[in-house]
């Protein structure tokens, strides 16, 4: 047993819903106690979704517990089948199921007797993957189901596209800035003169899985969601992949460069580096923001870097490399791939902090002091506790974190937002160090908004306790609502009685 | 029952259960608020912990006085020793917070591996020194708000079953004390004794909001009724006496496993009363505590009369509007009763689960409302299908749906007025002062969609879009 209140990655079933809900027409149903649906609230609330989320329970109750989910789970699938005529349904496990160990590998294959759709059952073990884990599993998991399926079928085409080509994956729902970034890589695709294949699993029919294979190369733009997917797609069709994460200018120009050398490999014969040259210089302000009076004054300057693995090594790589901010250290929660972080960020760090503990990650930010902090939700809250400014650079994230403005991390204009969202935190760190040592703009204090300062009134006991539980910031009003209230019918006493009689007066 | 054979009565049914709502452990977010010396301990697994984590929002980064007992492989498999376990945690606990209870919250993983809480918690309260209470709210049992209920049942063990000294033998032995103070004491006590008529006495019980709990409270005293107590208390060492014939009362209509503690258990006397959300809510659970204890209530009905006057710029846009409880939370009942008093059209309530006997006077009240105001009697859907609600919804198209934040959105986007119904759960609903509160609920929606109206923007999904 662990005791703690905070996790920064989710159960591994909210990994498979990730991925089945970024697909077209699929479905996804959990099989779950009353309550577990909560993916489709966050789904719902945070990415501020249209559709309704395709996500169902076939519910756990006290019944299944005793006799097993017998007949439910194979109607929960049929039935939404015929509902909804997904083209997929993926059968999700929880931690409930986990234990109960029912064989609902069994249950697919009778539902596959009627289900028109394809269904199948997520390979996802609660107690041994986490929600990254289990979407990279899953969104393999689908790929191989539908390549497997064409091959079969003799569906599968056996030619590359005739001109250079990607497929772009691990995009999906809820990811962090996931859609931003997704505009933002087809767009440098434009440029670069690839076609975009397929983006998987954002928006993506299964039917288009097949075609995967046409592609030239694949394109894996985060740490933890694709590569399994690639590894795949490399071994059986020995299409190469590319997995530097473009995030900061370098990065970018190291993955171009990766690119031109894959196709050239296949006989594209292209030359990307007068491109990379007039964006590093001239279209991205990154560089230049380098160079610029502002960035010097960042020189030295104490850093902490904390997040999913892609996000935390780019920043920190960025922070170190092309701003010249000390980070003093950087770490990630993905323990499960801690050898690769340590790998990317060792040279650009002085120390290196692998934990999924946020009261360790809150020790080690008190301890370092730093003047700003990168990390997630949780490390902007230890920030607001001892006044240190925090950027938001990874999930766990809140619905600010899903801004409907185009923020991309990724690709030239990335640089631009995350070149921003260094200089702001740092700025307002250092405005209110100067407000601090100067007194704040008005040192006149205000002496009382009161229409009474002195109160002919007498305020029970019971009444002012009543006042002191009103919240603050509409206290002076009440109380002068209620003095009011209470003179104008002669009141001598305020008690608690008089404060609510006052309330319901006004109406409010 | 007699009144389900009548044409007019109300209509009972049940549906699959496949349907959206909070997992029953959401109640330590108001629970450890409540009661300021507790600690709450979620036995259960990262996905109960993601899902408070989640639910609760920016609570979490407040340092709560809850966490949780994150099971591990080893736990499942009783690698590990459950005793040895916890006894480490709440010695943990113990250690940093101090608290005066810790309370286990059982989830649906303590049930299947059947983890014997309840044997667990004497033998580890007598070791460790801090009253252990086992709630076991979990989601193979039991809908959102029914957390409360059976955190509230377990608590009602814990009331003490006799009246501590009284004042008076205090005093007695504190002679110095009681020189210093004579005169102006006794006084006070006897003219604040006087203000009450003598009545058995009274225990209410509910989780509320402090400022309503006073309200409720100077509520009853207008009418000389004394409460004795709440539960839950502020504090769990001021948790209300309970001897054998007390009366008690219920403040939500969601605490039926409470209610049955304290009859069964406890042997107090249950007042059956509609509960106080809207006015004439609280104006029936008033009248009913009343004639209990044979007191005729006084200025009620102007009292009623008069928020309803002050409710009227509020009453105007929904009158002779149509509302649909998809059903999450069990206020549904009274929510409903209380909108027909304001001129709506129920289509549906749908529940997660109707206590018929605990709610018995709510659901009268339901049904004289709408025969009063002229209106169709709902159906009530018990254990409610989403996915057919929402097709009944569209065949319906409601002026407005009460449901979970899973559909709120996709509704809205369908030019469907949706009101998020976790709110009601959490604003201040009860009570005369706080009707106002409901309704502001009630009409934001279509307070919002008036400011909008001109616009043209009703649907935003493509026609051929499914549910």
């Amino acid at each position: 047993m662990k005791l703690a209140y905070w996790m920064y990655a989710g159960p591994a079933h909210i990994g498979t819903l990730r991925i089945a809900s970024s697909f077209k027409n699929v479905h996804a149903i959990m099989h779950a106690p009353l309550g577990d649906d909560y993916f489709n609230v966050m789904r719902s609330m945070l990415s501020r979704e249209r559709d309704f989320t395709p996500v169902t329970a076939s519910v756990v109750d006290r019944h299944v517990l005793a006799r097993g989910s017998q007949e439910k789970v194979v109607d929960n699938i049929t039935r939404k089948d015929a509902e909804e005529h997904p083209d997929l349904i993926v059968l999700t496990p929880t931690c409930t199921s986990s234990i109960l160990q029912e064989d609902l590998q069994n249950f697919v294959e009778r539902a596959q007797l009627e289900a028109k759709g394809d269904v199948m059952l997520a390979d996802v073990n609660h107690y041994r993957v986490n929600e990254l884990q289990a979407g990279d599993r899953t969104l393999h998991q689908i790929v191989q189901f539908y390549i497997e399926k064409a091959r079969k079928k003799g569906e599968l085409p056996t030619t590359k596209t005739e001109k250079p080509s990607v497929n772009i994956i691990g995009i999906s729902t809820l990811g962090f800035h996931n859609n931003h970034d997704c505009t933002e890589l087809k767009k440098l695709m434009g440029d670069l003169g690839i076609e975009v294949n397929a983006v998987i699993p954002e928006g993506a029919s299964v039917h288009e899985l097949k075609n995967l294979p046409k592609a030239w190369f694949n394109l894996v733009p985060y740490r933890e969601l694709g590569v399994m997917t690639a590894n795949y797609l490399q071994t059986e069709f020995g299409t190469p992949y590319v997995d530097i994460t473009p995030m900061g200018v370098v990065e970018t120009a190291r993955c171009i460069r990766k690119i031109q050398q894959v196709i050239n490999e296949q006989g594209a014969n292209v030359d990307y580096e007068e491109y990379i040259n007039e964006q590093t210089l001239y279209v991205s302000q990154a560089a230049w923001f380098s160079r610029s009076i502002d960035c010097q004054n960042l020189t030295g300057k104490k850093a902490v870097v904390f997040g999913d693995n892609t996000h935390a090594a780019a920043l920190t790589k960025i922070l170190s490399r092309e701003m010249g901010i000390h980070v003093v250290w950087a770490g990630t929660y993905c323990k499960y791939d801690a050898d690769w972080f340590r790998e990317q960020v060792s040279e650009y760090c002085d120390e290196v902090l692998i934990t999924d503990d946020h009261g360790a990650i809150g020790d080690a930010i008190a301890r370092v002091e730093p003047s700003a902090i990168f990390g997630t939700q949780m490390e902007r809250h230890v920030g607001k506790r001892l006044d240190i400014p925090c950027g938001v650079i990874a999930a766990p994230i809140h619905v600010q974190n899903f801004p409907i403005g185009y923020k991309p991390f990724l690709g030239y204009e990335g640089t631009n937002q995350i070149t921003d969202l260094i200089y702001n935190s740092f700025t307002l760190g250092m405005e209110d160090h100067l407000l601090e040592i100067f007194g704040g703009h008005d040192t006149k204090e205000v002496i009382t908004k009161g229409i009474s300062a002195e109160s002919d009134l007498n305020w029970t006991k019971d009444g002012l306790a009543e006042l002191n539980k009103i919240p603050g910031f509409v206290r002076g009003k009440v109380k002068r609502n209620t003095e009011k209230f209470a003179r104008d019918r002669g009141f001598k006493d305020i008690s608690a009685e008089v404060l609510y009689a006052a309330k319901e007066a006004v109406g409010a | 029952m007699t009144v389900a054979q009548q044409p007019e009565a109300l209509n009972f049914e049940c549906e699959t259960g496949n349907y959206h709502t909070f997992c029953p452990i959401s109640c330590v977010a108001w629970l450890y608020q409540k009661i300021e010396d507790s600690f709450f301990l979620v036995i259960g697994t990262k996905t109960c912990g993601y899902f408070l984590q989640n639910a609760m929002g920016v609570m979490i980064f407040a340092e709560p006085r809850y966490a949780m007992a994150e099971l591990e492989e080893g736990d499942i498999s009783a690698q590990l020793n459950d005793y040895a376990e916890l006894k480490r945690l709440c010695e943990q606990i113990k250690r940093d917070r101090n608290p005066s209870v810790i309370v286990w919250i059982g989830t649906c993983t303590t049930e299947i591996i059947k983890m014997d809480l309840e044997g667990l918690a004497p033998k580890l309260e007598s070791e460790i020194g801090i009253p252990i209470v086992v709630a076991r709210a979990n989601g193979l049992d039991y809908a959102f708000t029914q957390g409360e209920d059976t955190v509230l049942a377990a608590m009602a063990h814990r009331c003490p079953s006799q009246a501590p000294v009284t004042e008076n033998e205090k005093n007695e032995r504190n002679a110095i004390q009681k020189l210093l103070h004579f005169g102006k004491k006794k006084e006070d006590v006897v003219q604040e004794e006087s203000e009450y008529v003598d009545h058995p006495p009274l225990v209410l019980f509910g989780s509320l909001p402090d400022p309503v709990v006073t309200q409720l409270t100077l509520e009853l005293k207008k009418q000389g009724i004394k409460v004795s107590g709440w539960l839950p208390a502020k504090r769990f060492t001021e948790l209300p006496v309970l001897e054998e014939g007390y009366y008690v009362a219920g403040v939500n209509p969601f605490l039926s496993r409470t209610a049955t503690t304290l009859m069964r258990r406890r042997k107090c006397k249950l007042i059956g009363a509609p509960f106080p959300i809207g006015p004439d809510g609280t104006r029936a659970w008033i009248e009913k505590i009343c004639s209990v204890f044979g007191i005729t209530p006084k200025g009620l009905e102007e009292r009623e009369a008069q928020i309803w006057a002050g409710l009227e710029d509020y009453v105007k846009l929904i009158r002779g509007k149509s509302v649909f409880f998809m059903g999450d939370n069990l206020l549904e009942v009274s929510l409903a009763r209380f909108l027909v008093r304001c001129g709506m059209t129920v289509h549906e309530v749908g529940i997660p689960y109707m206590d018929k006997r605990y709610q018995a006077a709510e659901l009268a009240m339901l049904e004289k409302a709408c025969q009063e105001m002229g209106v169709p009697l709902p159906k009530i859907v018990e254990k409610p299908d989403n996915y057919n609600q929402v097709q009944r919804i569209y065949e319906l198209k409601p002026d407005l749906v009460i449901t979970g934040m899973a559909h709120a959105n996709p509704l809205e986007a369908r030019g469907i007025n949706t009101k998020w119904s976790v709110e009601f759960t959490f604003a201040q609903i009860h009570g005369f002062s706080n009707a106002r509160d409901i309704l502001e609920l009630v009409t934001r929606p279509l307070r919002r969609n008036n400011n909008l109206k001109d616009l043209g923007w009703d649907k935003l999904v493509r026609e051929e879009a499914k549910i």
